[in-house]
């Protein structure tokens, strides 16, 4: 009986030592951003100002909010038919298959590779394409961010859909074959109704993967302080800004970059609820 | 998730054993081991020399290459030997620091304009060149006015692509620095800073970024640290001094910059230099420490150790390892002038060099 007692208090003790972090994460994010809202007040957050110059400060987060927001949401469309089609085909259609399973250790891979190594790719290989297409004059802007964050979330999507879509009842699928369906009556009516709250979890997750990137984006996206003029102009994002410029900050600019990074913690809170509820709906 | 809180207890643990790094060298005898941190601009001279001096029985100096604004919060929660930083520090800034703090020069960087344009080997900037392509009112490398200055340049018809630090930095400074004192509307506009607020162009982070970015990107033209131009083959132009000559980015023109009249303190900025010969975007870097060096729990042994390594850094052996990676050595007056701040330099009040 004691050995569970223990068991329990470890339980307690370690979820416990979570929840304070995540407390203390709220906490000192409010503490370091509270100076910049005193300043600019709710005006941080409508304003695209980004001014450093001693006696001049001024700054506004909307840039970066927007640049955040438009490279996520561009991200997650160009991944959804990606990640969608792969994932029904290493789940569903090829399962157990041998060109299924190489299929699925790459997607695996895909995900383990690293953030930088993504941005190194998309500069020297990328962009370059981007350039040569004649779309964009020198290849760094929204688009090109937005088209390596996809490649970089289609792992994450793809890998949970694959295992929702696997986990779909094996009975359910064999009364529809018994009844007369074809292989693709059989997923479009069996198995993606079944797995849908799974889905739509697993690309609001990718959602949030886009949503705090960094590296990658910072080596794409121009980092020019604006909200984008188009889809191949530059600007930058909540991440980028707040890994750009801690360095050399301090006083109000520090504080108005925690600001940004709150903000950042609020819309992926936000993204995460919103996530939530739509699971519960098609649950 | 999990991997973040390891990376974040491998960083504690690190500064953890960073900070204990200069006080705790009482117990062990022969090495002593010295923390510093601050500027990335001068940290590829730093680390050779630090390394060689280790090497020839000086201290173990751990430096971290964080940034000059890092370096100056380091040495104020007095948590290093001593700090680096490329832009001396104001008025208000010494008065915020716990106890007297000086500057002493270690060598002089210069910031250079790299370009690259398909076919152009030589090009000549004005300062009302640098002002119109870096605020984006010359968009164009065929504008007349870059033609003017460069009679027979083949350029094709293309766009120009400015590339700045996206990251605070002390190279900014040096050029907008310069930039303020020799355009009205640029200090007007964007003013002297780490980081701007640029009217045009795209960001790139550190040195190499930015480098990597026009050496990648045709029509491009950014500032960079001289090094990194160099080390990377990247084109620079000529810029146009105070004395209306094009002066080629070289060690000669760089140390030429510096050689005038100084403040007792060191805390000058030599950009737009009076002198024919000055490269006119060159700049000292600084180390910065205490006047006294009894803080925290600083042992008289490693504020010896300090002291001299500081004096080897701008002592001649020294200053051939800065010119062997490409920074101009210390002109004579500023050598002097180092050596005498050093002797003012106290433990508990006594001088720690004999």
């Amino acid at each position: 009986m004691s050995g569970d007692r223990i068991t329990k208090a470890l339980l307690f003790i370690s979820s416990l030592t979570i929840l304070l972090l995540s407390a203390g994460i709220v906490f000192s994010l409010l503490g370091g951003a509270i100076p910049a809202f005193r300043e600019f007040g709710f005006r941080f957050i409508t304003s695209t100002a980004w001014n450093p110059t001693a006696g001049s400060e001024n700054y506004g987060a909307m840039s970066f909010i927007a640049g955040t927001v438009i490279t996520s949401i561009l991200a997650l469309i160009i991944c959804i038919p990606m990640a969608f089609t792969t994932s029904l085909f290493i789940a569903e259609y090829y399962n157990g298959n041998r060109i299924s399973g190489i299929l699925r250790s790459l997607v695996d891979l895909l995900a383990g590779i690293p953030s930088i190594v993504y941005g190194f790719w998309g500069f020297y290989a990328l962009r370059p394409l981007l350039v040569s297409t004649g779309l964009s004059d020198q290849g760094f802007g929204v688009f090109t961010a937005s088209l390596v964050l996809a490649i970089m979330i289609v792992p994450y999507a793809t890998s949970l859909s694959a295992e929702i879509i696997s986990m779909v009842p094996a009975e359910l699928k064999e009364a529809a074959y018994s009844l007369g369906a074809t292989r693709r009556e059989v997923i479009f009516s069996v198995v993606i109704p079944s797995a849908r709250s799974g889905i739509i979890a697993s690309f609001i997750l990718a959602l949030g993967r886009a949503l705090g990137e960094t590296m990658a984006v910072t080596m794409l996206i121009g980092n020019a302080n604006v909200i984008p003029k188009g889809l191949f102009a530059p600007g930058n994002t909540m991440a980028s800004v707040i890994a750009n410029q801690f360095g050399e900050a301090s006083g109000l600019k520090m504080s108005a970059l925690i600001a940004v990074g709150l903000l950042l913690f609020l819309i992926t809170a936000l993204v995460n609820y919103l996530g939530k509820l739509i699971i519960k709906r098609f649950a | 998730m999990k991997n973040s809180i390891i990376i974040l207890l491998a960083i504690v643990a690190f500064t953890a054993a960073s900070c204990g790094g200069g006080g705790s060298t009482a117990g062990k005898q022969k090495q002593v081991t010295l923390s510093a941190a601050g500027a990335t601009f001068p940290q590829p001279f730093y680390n050779l020399a630090f390394k060689r001096y280790n090497e020839a029985g000086g201290p173990m100096i751990n430096y971290g290459g964080i940034g000059s604004g890092g370096g100056i919060k380091s040495l104020r929660d007095q948590v290093v030997d001593f700090a680096a930083t490329d832009a001396y520090l104001s008025d208000a800034e010494l008065a915020e620091m716990p106890g007297e703090v000086i500057h002493i020069p270690t060598c002089i960087g210069a910031v250079v304009i790299a370009y690259n344009i398909p076919g152009v080997t030589e090009l000549k900037l004005t300062p009302e060149l640098l002002e119109g392509i870096f605020l984006g009112t010359i968009k164009m490398w065929n504008d007349p006015k870059i033609l003017a200055v460069n009679p027979g340049l083949v350029v094709p018809d293309m766009e120009i692509t400015v590339v700045y630090r996206s990251d605070g930095s002390g190279t900014t400074y040096i050029f907008s620095d310069y930039m303020s004192k020799v355009s009205p509307v640029w200090n007007a506009q964007l003013g002297t800073g780490k980081a701007l607020n640029w009217p045009a162009g795209i960001g790139a982070k550190g040195n190499p970024g930015v480098a990597g970015t026009i050496s990648q990107s045709q029509g491009s033209i950014g500032y960079i640290g001289f090094e990194y131009a160099f080390a990377q083959k990247i084109q620079m132009a000529k810029v146009m001094n105070s004395a209306g000559f094009y002066i080629e980015p070289t060690l000669e023109s760089f140390t030429a910059a510096a050689a005038s009249e100084m403040p007792a303190d060191t805390r000058v900025m030599i950009t737009n230099s009076p002198n024919p010969a000055a490269y006119p975007i060159s700049s000292f870097t600084w180390i910065i420490m205490y006047k006294d060096l009894a803080y925290a729990d600083h042992s008289r042994e490693s504020a010896e150790a300090t002291v001299n390594t500081v004096k080897w850094l701008t002592g001649e052996e020294a200053q051939a390892i800065a010119t062997s990676v490409h920074y101009a050595a210390l002109p004579q007056n500023a050598s002097l002038q180092a050596a005498t701040l050093l002797k003012g330099i106290t433990y508990e009040g006594t001088p720690v060099l004999k």
